[in-house]
């Protein structure tokens, strides 16, 4: 293996390791549940991203192939890291807020939380 | 006749690239194989899946994964100063409810998601008859500058992808 893809493999690690890092203090340091929402659904992202981008020219250096699995793997992390956090958020919106602490709707329908869906049916 | 036979190109495109990728060996049988995916899961989940919303211009969904990969780049640099730099009395957060002009639930779906990963933003919950969404913002001074950007960036390009 070259010494640039060595270069270039440690620098995508330690990048990632930042940011896995800076998540993680982030999750000490910020006060509440949905402030503390942010710190694993963004600084992580790019830490994992950093080990696949690493993961990738380390194999392509080292084996010549080049190795699909980690698109792959970004694919799905990207389809199921906002869920997660979306559903964390609902659960401690249900669990610990009322419609009085968070800001009106802009439609005539309240928060999906705290409100029916419109019946077939019924105009409001 | 080819509409009906691949009546979703997009997602038969999408699921031979998925089968590629997971075999990582780029050989015929496994675009064949990949094929035979692509064209039968669309058909089989058809019924499961009504008013499946068509894709109008590939080009921009392009556009936009690139637009939102760049974002979450700056996105996690924002987020990682806020956390080490800001003392923890000076982070405003706040609640931004989101007017949506979009309607169909796989566009509002992907709003929701892209929300989420870009710059200091979780998409929290939708009204319940699906006309706004509630954003929690880490830290802001301005949370009207917060809804122009989700609207003008993000919603515009979405409006062209889903009409």
């Amino acid at each position: 293996m070259s010494i640039v893809a060595e270069i270039l493999v440690s620098f995508a690690l330690v990048v990632s390791g930042i940011f896995g890092l800076v998540g993680s203090v982030g999750l000490v340091k910020l006060k509440n549940t949905l402030q503390r929402l942010h710190a694993p659904t963004k600084a992580t992202s790019l830490g994992v991203g950093g080990v696949l981008i690493a993961s990738m020219i380390y194999f392509y250096a080292k084996y010549g192939q080049v190795s699909f699995h980690e698109l792959l793997i970004t694919l799905f992390l990207f389809l199921t890291a906002p869920i997660t956090a979306n559903f964390i958020a609902k659960a401690y919106m249900a669990r610990n807020l009322g419609d009085k602490d968070v800001p009106e709707t802009t439609g005539e329908y309240g928060w999906s939380i705290y409100d029916d869906p419109p019946s077939p049916g019924s105009d409001r | 006749m080819l509409t009906r036979l691949i009546p979703h190109p997009l997602l038969s495109l999408t699921l031979i690239f998925v089968w590629l990728g997971l075999v990582n060996t780029f050989t015929l049988g496994n675009l064949i194989l990949g094929s035979v995916f692509g064209l039968f899961v669309p058909m089989f989940t058809a019924a499961y899946w009504p008013d499946r919303p068509r894709i109008a211009r590939p080009f921009k969904v392009a556009e936009y994964i690139l637009v939102v990969l760049w974002d979450i780049v700056v996105a996690n640099v924002q987020v990682a100063l806020i956390i080490l730099f800001k003392p923890e009395s000076k982070i405003r957060s706040q609640w931004i409810p989101v007017p949506l002009d979009l309607t169909s639930a796989e566009a509002i779906t992907v709003l929701a998601g892209t929300i989420t990963m870009t710059p200091g933003t979780v998409s929290a919950t939708l009204a319940a008859d699906g006309s706004a969404i509630l954003v929690h913002c880490l830290h802001t001074d301005d949370p009207d500058a917060v809804r122009d950007e989700i609207k003008t960036r993000y919603e515009r390009r979405l409006m062209e992808i889903f009409p």
